[in-house]
């Protein structure tokens, strides 16, 4: 059961990313790639990460595909479709290098996830009270650094989006 | 395996429910506004207009169904229904009434109590977005356009207050207790002491303003202003495909009252509504429709008094307003738990 529910998924996500860099229209790309963060959130659930599921949710589908397509809209995705030239030498370096960072990442999980058949969470480590114990005790240093870097870019944001109002107003 | 059979039973119970509420609920604003505007109101269609809702219904599905030739078929077809399934769904984690016991079967008045429900909610409103950009943008009309950027800074905007709110209502699951909840069920069985019931109603104004924006009602329907927008996102939608857009504004309103109701007002407690009797869960339930009923009663009655507020008021309002008061709220709200932590 669990085997076939995750092929499913899996194909369904495979779909969606494909689908993403496959779209000529960049709306439907960013469609694309909220089919795949939405069916990444249903594989957290069968791995009973809840919180992890719903905050993939939150954050992936509810903020950042809408930026995307808020963004994609003011540019003018409705124009239609987007056509990439390219040179024939440029394609083949896209491919040779994607490959190598497939193999990097392959090479990487296969250095850090244990031999053999990975166990499945126990019940309780996904849950909001587990999650949330670990991030404010065991990792409560790097917890906390990652917020100020969230911090400084946002404040960031302000203030490019300042200047650029008031060279605008001259 | 019954397990599954009790929730898909209970799911249809629920949608159906949700749908004939749908439709007097557009009665019940009807004659409410024409009170309001010192009219009659629908009075034609079966005894005081109560059959009006059948009619309309019975109109928008024989409608002829028209698709403009210059919008993006598959994204306008698929937008309003993407609207009205977040709307349904978010009911699943309320509490509908006390536990039923009939010997050794328990029936539980929720489809499901997950330990998540409010962060269920939260990632069930944001998705609710999408029905409406992706039908202002499949439109191909610049009006719909405007209208569905519009509401994607909007919903984005006052989620955040509503968040950081619900933050607080969590915070305060926590006093004397050794771990708080996120579960609606949970939450609504808790005691709560009275100095908190009225901490917690100091909130409930924010929090119904954040609901007003997340639901696009007046006086933040901005997305659809009839005056600048010419309906907005829904120009290019007629027949049953503008009743699902109807649906979807209406059901949000009821769910959020819902869930308003449960947060705020013990949900389904109320006198004589006692968990382990016979007639506990009919009274319960009869109390939580009266609460919904209410609340639904705010939302017209605020749309009847307020006029429209600009565009850049509303996001003002949000940013410099809302949000800062919502964050003091939650500082105070992390002070009192603290205090009063044994």
């Amino acid at each position: 059961m669990t085997l076939l529910l995750f092929t499913v998924l899996a194909l369904i996500a495979l779909v969606g990313a494909v689908g993403v860099v496959m779209s000529r229209n960049a709306v439907y790309s960013a469609l694309f790639l909220l089919v795949n963060f939405a069916t990444i959130a249903v594989m957290y659930f069968m791995l009973s990460a809840q919180f992890l599921g719903v905050v993939q949710v939150i954050i992936y589908a509810g903020a950042i595909v809408v930026l995307f397509l808020f963004v994609i809209m003011l540019i003018g995705g409705q124009i239609g479709p987007v056509t990439v030239g390219g040179r024939r030498y440029a394609r083949l370096l896209a491919l040779v290098l994607g490959a190598a960072f497939l193999l990097l990442v392959v090479l990487g999980l296969g250095a850090a996830l244990p031999p053999g058949e990975a166990p499945l969470g126990a019940p309780q480590a996904g849950s909001v009270q587990a999650v949330g114990q670990e991030l404010y005790t065991t990792y409560l240093i790097p917890f906390e650094l990652a917020s100020i870097l969230l911090l400084v870019g946002m404040l960031g944001g302000v203030v490019l989006a300042r200047r650029y109002r008031e060279l605008g107003k001259d | 395996m019954i397990i599954v059979i009790t929730s898909v039973i209970k799911s249809l119970v629920l949608i159906l429910l949700l749908l004939t509420g749908f439709a007097y609920l557009t009665y019940y604003e009807r004659k409410l506004l024409s009170r309001f505007q010192v009219r009659i109101g629908p009075n034609r269609a079966g005894p005081r207009g109560l059959l009006q809702p059948v009619a309309d219904a019975v109109k928008a599905i024989f409608k002829e169904e028209v698709v403009p030739d210059h919008v993006d078929k598959v994204v306008y077809l698929l937008a309003p229904a993407l609207s009205l399934i977040p709307a349904l769904v978010a009911f699943a984690v309320v509490p509908l009434a006390p536990d039923l016991t009939i010997g050794n079967f328990t029936l539980r008045f929720h489809i499901a109590d997950v330990n998540i429900a409010l962060l269920y909610i939260l990632a069930i409103t944001s998705v609710g977005t999408y029905g409406i950009i992706l039908g202002g943008w499949s439109s191909n009309n610049n009006y719909s356009l405007l209208g569905a950027l519009r509401t994607a800074s909007q919903m984005i905007s006052y989620e955040l207050p509503m968040g950081i709110i619900l933050v607080a209502i969590i915070l305060t699951t926590n006093i004397g207790r050794e771990t708080g909840t996120l579960s609606l069920v949970e939450i609504v069985n808790q005691d709560r002491p009275w100095w908190l019931w009225l901490w917690l109603w100091l909130a409930f104004p924010m929090f119904f303003i954040t609901m007003l924006a997340e639901s696009n009602r007046s006086p933040f329907d901005l997305p659809e202003t009839e005056n600048e927008l010419i309906a907005g996102f829904q120009i290019e939608y007629g027949g049953i495909k503008f009743a699902l857009y109807f649906m979807a504004e209406y059901i949000s309103m009821i769910t959020g009252s819902a869930i308003m109701a449960t947060l705020f007002f013990g949900g389904w407690h109320g006198p004589f509504a006692t968990p382990g009797t016979w007639y506990g869960p009919i009274v319960g339930f009869g109390w939580l429709v009266l609460k919904i009923i209410v609340l639904l009663f705010l939302y017209i009655w605020v749309r009847a008094s307020m006029p429209r507020i600009r565009y850049d008021q509303l996001l003002q309002f949000c940013w410099k307003i809302l949000t800062p008061l919502s964050i003091a709220y939650l500082i105070l709200t992390a002070i009192i738990v603290a205090l009063a932590a044994p």
